[in-house]
């Protein structure tokens, strides 16, 4: 056992506001919701003052099979947030990142340094800039978007309306690939030169130095990544500021179906009953992630 | 296969780190890259293997010049100095990576490595991983990972820096009987002079970026061709005294000190390249003085500063003026000298550098 730094009772001394902190503003909402999910409280009306207690009313409503993938339900909803984080985290996010570091990696020069300070830029801009700039670059008739497809002679639809999954999915992998770019850049530098000069000498192609030495050196960094961004990604609600979650419920990810049955609908039992439901897919991300990064085999596969 | 380095220049920003390398390598022989630290040796490894770009020149390999060519297209197999062993593989895999990418069969590549691992002593080794073992384990791996594919050409960047005395001797065997038994061209890089002198067919000085002699070790022990070489070759080097020489009547005036020394008759060829006062630097290896307790002729002046028994020889290190001189007498027991001590050069051993430090011949 390594010895910590400092003693136990001056550890929980630094710890305890903190433990404080988390009780009050993470703990405690958290068992609250779980209650109000099994009321049929709302936010206005009779049941706002005195709600009843209704058992698993809710949780049964939410998942009655017959309107589960209707539009506007629980089940579409979950359909949208998956398509969402794969097209937009996993390829978009994580792929484009990886492509971006290794493409950059030991370079220097203008090019770089554009292209870095532009996704940082983007990553750290307010949700509300962010939002009109993708207004301004979508409209149908003023848009830059279909100003360049007209130049090019191409069609102008009206994206939101016509491809709005696609729309958002290309909005989220623009938003936030800064992250997994950052992050793969200095693991790749952090990987010495001379491993991949072994295999240039050796003799390997491209894709037998990807596949034997960056991957499985990358891995933990790749899982780290892709687990951080899933989270993230799965509990986004910026693309609320360009769709609204429409039209016709097209791009409703979770995070704006609980929005919507809370506050819009103003059924709060319902909306917490959603919300505790994507705490527990969040949960079980989670311990996917600290699983995978606690048992970190360095295992090559063998042939 | 044949390798020839022709006018290479590569450099590094202000710092020219090869600087004008020519060097052509017959098939199957050995060449020992030799010099100080920062004088360009790994970059010359790096040109070769196709590492680096080159500023200007070329490289031939086997008669087809490969200076365009991406590493890997060049046959070669290259120790780094820093191992790069792969973290993520067993050392059988790290090992057998080079046949692997060349679509060896798993059993003949198993096969392969417990062959060469048995030979450089790590064949016990072979399911652990880099970080498992010692520097100088590792440093085998790396030796065994260049070596278990034949290539055209072995490049090895200080491999056997890290082990001790014995496993290097027995590494450094394994290494020369291998390279003699499948007659594969070699570039070694070293510091170890002893290594250099054991491996190599020919010996390369360098300082600086450039070459400052080539030839066989003892080619270069006996005859070093500036006084770079002469005080770099030999443990301890060569001596080297100022001094001006008076052609005519066969007299050396030392800088050091008020010396002078008449040559004996039959020596005057040794002088005959030297100007007559020119300034030049008189060079002689410690076993080719010997001490006396009388002066004569050839004799100048020492004071004792130290006897070393290594063990078979006797190393003395005597004072000339400011300058320490260095005296090696081939005996078991340690001598009784006096405080005084007569140096006599032997002037068949003797050698002169010019101004410019080239040796005058
Ligand atoms: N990538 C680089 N960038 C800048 N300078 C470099 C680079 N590589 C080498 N140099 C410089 O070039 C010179 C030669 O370096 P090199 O590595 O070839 O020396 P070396 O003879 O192998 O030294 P050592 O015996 O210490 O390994 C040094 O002055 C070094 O600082
Ligand atoms: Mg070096």
């Amino acid at each position: 056992m390594q010895r910590s730094i400092l003693s136990r009772r001056i550890s929980v001394l630094f710890a305890s506001p903190a433990f404080i902190f988390i009780a009050l503003f993470l703990i405690y909402p958290f068992v609250s919701i779980i209650f109000i999910s099994m009321t049929n409280r709302t936010l206005v009306g009779a049941t706002a003052q005195n709600p009843d207690f209704v058992g698993l009313d809710n949780y049964i409503r939410l998942f009655e099979p017959s309107r589960w993938m209707n539009r506007g339900e629980m089940g579409f909803s979950l359909y949208i947030t998956v398509q969402f984080v794969i097209g937009s985290a996993l390829i978009g996010q994580a792929g484009l990142g990886l492509l971006i570091a290794t493409l950059f990696q030991r370079r220097k020069g203008f090019i770089r340094e554009l292209v870095f300070s532009l996704a940082v830029a983007v990553w750290i801009a307010p949700d509300v800039v962010v939002a009109f700039a993708w207004f301004a670059f979508l409209d149908p008739f003023d848009g830059t978007l279909n100003a360049i497809l007209g130049a090019l002679g191409l069609g102008q639809p009206d994206w939101l309306l016509k491809y709005p999954l696609l729309s958002i999915i290309f909005f989220n992998t623009w938003r936030g690939t800064a992250f997994s770019m950052l992050l793969f850049s200095s693991a790749l530098s952090s990987i010495p030169p001379s491993y991949m000069e072994t295999a240039d000498v050796v003799g390997a192609s491209t894709l037998q130095k990807l596949r034997d030495i960056l991957l499985p050196l990358l891995r933990p960094y790749i899982a780290t990544d892709l687990i951080l961004i899933t989270l993230w990604t799965f509990n986004t609600f910026t693309p609320f500021l360009l769709t609204g979650g429409g039209p016709a419920y097209r791009t409703e990810l979770l995070s704006i179906y609980t929005y919507r049955t809370g506050l819009q609908f103003f059924e709060i039992g319902k909306g917490s009953a959603i919300a505790v439901i994507v705490m527990l897919i969040n949960l079980v991300l989670a311990s996917v992630y600290l699983i995978s990064l606690r048992s970190r085999p360095l295992e090559q596969p063998s042939d | 296969m044949t390798l020839i380095l022709e006018n290479v220049h590569k450099a590094f920003g202000a710092v020219k780190a090869v600087n004008g390398f020519n060097l052509s390598v017959a098939d199957g022989e050995f060449i020992a890259l030799l010099g100080p630290s920062g004088c360009g040796k790994t970059t010359t490894l790096r040109i070769i293997a196709g590492l680096e770009t080159l500023d200007e020149g070329r490289v031939v390999i086997a008669g087809k010049d490969v200076t365009e060519l991406p590493p890997r297209d060049r046959d070669i197999a290259m120790v780094f100095q820093d191992y790069a062993l792969y973290p993520h593989m067993s050392i059988t895999d790290n090992i057998g990576y080079p046949l692997k990418v060349r679509g060896v069969s798993k059993a003949d590549r198993d096969s392969r490595v417990a062959a060469v691992a048995g030979n450089l002593q790590i064949g016990n080794l072979l399911e652990r991983r880099p970080s498992q073992l010692s520097g100088g384990q590792q440093q085998r791996v790396a030796v065994a990972r260049a070596v278990v594919h034949h290539a055209q050409v072995f490049l090895f960047d200080e491999p056997l820096s890290n082990l001790d005395a014995k496993l290097r001797l027995e590494a450094r065997a394994f290494l020369k009987h291998l390279q003699r038994e499948v007659g594969i061209t070699s570039i070694y890089v070293t510091h170890d002079q002893a290594e250099a002198m054991a491996l190599a067919d020919r010996i390369v000085v360098m300082q600086s970026g450039e070459i400052m002699q080539v030839g066989s070790p003892l080619e270069i022990y006996r005859r070093p061709a500036n006084t770079f070489v002469a005080s770099f070759i030999g443990n301890p080097p060569m001596n080297l005294l100022q001094c001006t020489v008076d052609t005519g009547q066969s007299i050396i005036q030392f800088a050091e000190e008020l010396a002078i020394i008449r040559l004996p008759e039959n020596s005057h060829n040794t002088i005959m390249n030297v100007k007559p006062h020119e300034q030049v630097t008189l060079g002689i290896r410690p076993e080719y003085i010997s001490i006396r307790a009388e002066p004569s002729a050839t004799t100048i002046p020492g004071k004792l500063y130290v006897i070393q028994n290594l063990g078979g020889e006797i190393l003395v290190i005597a004072r000339f003026g400011e300058q320490l001189l260095s005296i090696r007498m081939f005996q078991e027991e340690t001598p009784e000298l006096p405080e005084q001590v007569w140096l006599d050069l032997d002037f068949d051993h003797v050698f002169f550098y010019g101004a410019n430090g080239q040796l005058l011949q």
